[in-house]
């Protein structure tokens, strides 16, 4: 198979995969997306990625099993606590200020970023007043964010992250342990909404004052990247945050003179006050 | 005698673990201030700090060093070391692209990612090299590099400080030269002369 084949055949996939079930991974970036092809081909005993696309359009169970091969990077509670830490010294004394607070996060894949960000603001005595949205465009994944249980094994990692996040208390009043698993407490879950969006095709649902959407961006090429980053500016108030993941910027994004760096080192962007220009 | 490859080369791919840094010690300095291809190296580092790697070498080198960001467009004669936690592939352009992928032989950033996507994109064009290492993460990528026609180089495993790594790729796909450090530093300063 050459590599021009690869190409031809990746487009009519993906546009096989967008006319049949509406999902639109052709603004996804190609490299990534490749080496999460062949791993498919090789899951489905695919010689090519033709005979992908005609399991994928004829064969009903093999889309499901597939979506979760191009969309489920799982991450950690607190990934990068520098990020974490930014949020409480920096951004949470702004957020303060407000009576009522909406949050965004962006590609929420099993709900760890989401629940790491409701710990952080009940520690700091605003999740009370606090609403996030949690979006995937996956809605099995959506389903395992929502019911919010996570393998024991994985707790440590969890502990010291947030523990280096700058944390007011312990993780293990947020979750309960029992056979195995961790269950995240319900307090938690009633801040927080679950829903299906698509950055690639979905429009901004409401306004918010902070986006975290971390290691996400990544896997789009720069006009959807573009796109995405637009519907976050619609989205954020005026002098709203942006927080990215630890190696994603806005230089290369038309939207780039819209923020200004608030954190820099830890990827946190402000929205600028246009008023003001 | 310096080994030459009487080709052009369009961008090099360096994989490495344990003993990499002595290594890269090695080769990075020899790159000539008008080395023209742009450099890409994964060297396996703990996940959870922060890499040092562009402080270390950054002022041993002719060329401009950095540690990659997400969709940052390629530089001729640019050393990219991936960042920790995170996969680096080339995106068409060429600009670097990152993933936080399951890591593959229990490594982020992975050798054999980095090398499978600069395959697919340089093809005949690229120089992949193995160096010392205590994992089997390469020998795929080396394969890569191999069958889209690349050339392929790994350091002499008996000169290596730990040879598992550069014997893994010996033993997976047919290897175009093995050399010891010395030799594929002075290999590497012949491709800025090689025609194009």
């Amino acid at each position: 198979m050459t590599d021009t084949d690869f190409a031809i055949e990746l487009q009519l996939l993906l546009d096989a995969i967008y006319l049949k079930y509406h999902y639109d991974f052709r603004g996804y970036a190609v490299a990534s997306l490749r080496r999460r092809l062949r791993v498919a081909m090789n899951r489905f005993g695919c010689a090519t990625l033709s005979q992908l696309q005609d399991k994928v359009v004829h064969d009903g169970t093999t889309f499901p099993a597939l979506l979760d091969l191009l969309t489920v990077p799982v991450s950690d509670m607190f990934r990068d606590p520098s990020y974490f830490r930014a949020l409480r010294e920096r951004v949470v004394p702004l957020l303060r200020t407000y009576p009522s607070l909406k949050v965004w996060v962006a590609g929420c894949s099993t709900g760890e970023e989401a629940y790491s960000l409701a710990i952080l603001l009940a520690e700091e005595k605003l999740l009370a007043r606090t609403l996030i949205y949690a979006t995937d465009i996956n809605a099995q994944t959506l389903q395992k964010a929502e019911a919010g249980v996570y393998e024991v094994e994985r707790l440590p990692g969890f502990t010291e992250n947030h523990r280096r996040s700058g944390a007011r208390s312990s993780l293990s009043n947020y979750y309960t342990a029992a056979y195995g698993r961790a269950v995240v407490d319900k307090t938690l879950k009633r801040h927080i909404v679950f829903s299906d969006h698509s950055l690639a095709t979905d429009t901004v649902f409401a306004e918010v004052q902070l986006v975290s959407c971390r290691n996400v961006l990544i896997y789009f090429n720069r006009a959807l990247q573009d796109r995405a980053i637009g519907l976050f500016h619609d989205a954020l108030c005026r002098k709203g945050f942006l927080g990215l993941g630890a190696k994603e910027s806005l230089r290369f994004s038309s939207h780039a003179d819209a923020f200004v760096d608030l954190v820099r080192e830890d990827r946190i962007f402000q929205k600028k006050d246009e008023a003001s220009g | 005698m310096t080994a030459s490859l009487g080709r052009a080369i369009g961008a090099v791919v360096i994989g490495t673990s344990a003993g990499g840094v002595e290594a890269l010690s090695v080769l990075l300095p020899a790159l000539p201030a008008t080395f023209r291809s742009p450099v890409f190296i994964v060297l396996h580092l703990p996940r959870e700090r922060p890499s040092l790697l562009v402080d270390i070498f950054r002022p041993r080198c002719a060329r401009p060093v950095r540690e990659a960001e997400d969709k940052e467009p390629v530089e001729d004669g640019t050393v990219y070391f991936a960042a920790p936690d995170y996969h680096l592939l080339i995106e068409e352009g060429p600009r670097l692209a990152l993933s936080v992928d399951e890591p593959v032989h229990f490594s982020r950033p992975s050798i054999d990612v980095l090398f499978e996507s600069a395959a697919d994109l340089f093809g005949p064009r690229l120089l992949g090299i193995i160096l010392t290492g205590g994992s089997e993460d390469g020998a795929r990528g080396l394969e890569a590099v191999h069958r889209a026609g690349g050339v392929t180089v790994v350091q002499q495993p008996d000169t290596a400080q730990v040879p598992l790594m550069t014997q893994s790729a010996i033993k997976r796909s047919p290897v175009d030269l093995v050399l010891p450090l010395e030799e594929i530093a002075a290999l590497l300063r012949t491709l800025d002369s090689d025609p194009s």
